[in-house]
């Protein structure tokens, strides 16, 4: 397992799943959200088939943009034969998810085992 | 018996999400004051963010020259937020539904749905160059 962070994402992977915990308690600012999507686009274009994993437990408040940058983030995923997971999101935050029918979208899992576990 | 009297607060902020982030802030703060519950201030955080980004982005087309310009007030039951671009407005019926088949995975325009979901009411001027949002705290 190799580990990597800065200051707005923790990466880790486990065997070919990349484990993303996003550190931010806020992904609301343009500026925040250019800035992780473009990390976690570079994961995808790395990978020859994309397998990612994202950890929203520190994550407390999210806007429509960072919504629209997770979006592009799974399109361009599914585009290179990959996967993409999302899991331990906040109620409040689930809601929002709810509310504009993106939990039809993406595989949300209530735990990280259970999101590593679906990859498998 | 004691009264707390309203103020309005008015704010002119250049078009970058820096300034809105200062504005959001000030806003968090006076709701902060009178306690408000916890999914009221999600909801405001939420709404106040889009609806500036909207001014800025779509409104004011990311000039930094152009103005938006923010009123709030508040008292214990309820919190009222006006803003106003200098763009050429627009008809906000004439916006998509971003929940319909065809729009989900559209990556934005979900802004103004967020808003009226969570806020009780929003209300755009006939231009639609300003919009004004009222929440309740409950």
């Amino acid at each position: 397992m190799t580990r990597e962070k800065n200051s707005r994402l923790t990466i880790s992977t486990e065997g070919d799943v990349t484990l993303v915990e996003l550190a931010e308690r806020r992904i609301l600012d343009e500026v925040s959200i250019s800035e992780i999507g473009d990390s976690l686009n570079a994961l995808v274009v790395q990978s020859p088939k994309p397998r990612l994993v994202l950890d929203f437990s520190k994550v407390a408040h999210m806007s429509s943009s960072a919504l629209g940058m997770l979006i592009t983030l799974h399109k361009r995923t599914r585009e290179k034969g990959g996967e993409l997971r999302l899991c331990c999101i906040q109620p409040a935050i689930y809601e929002v998810f709810v509310i504009t029918r993106l939990n039809e979208i993406f595989s949300i899992h209530q735990t990280r085992p259970q999101a590593m576990d679906s990859l498998k | 018996m004691h009264r707390v009297l309203n103020v309005v607060k008015r704010i002119a902020i250049a078009s970058n999400f820096e300034e809105a982030a200062k504005v959001q802030n000030a806003i968090l703060d006076e709701v902060g004051k009178f306690g408000y519950s916890e999914p009221s201030v999600f909801a405001i955080k939420l709404a106040v963010e889009e609806c500036l980004n909207n001014a800025i982005r779509h409104g004011n087309k990311m000039d930094e020259s152009k103005t938006v310009r923010v009123e709030y007030e508040t008292d214990a039951s309820k919190v009222r937020i006006a803003v106003t671009d200098e763009g050429g407005g627009f008809d906000p019926l004439d916006v998509p539904d971003p929940t319909a088949d065809e729009n989900l995975e559209k990556p934005s325009g979900r802004g103004i749905m967020l808003m009226r979901v969570y806020m009780d009411s929003v209300e755009y001027s006939p231009d639609g160059s300003r919009v004004v949002m009222v929440k309740h705290n409950r």
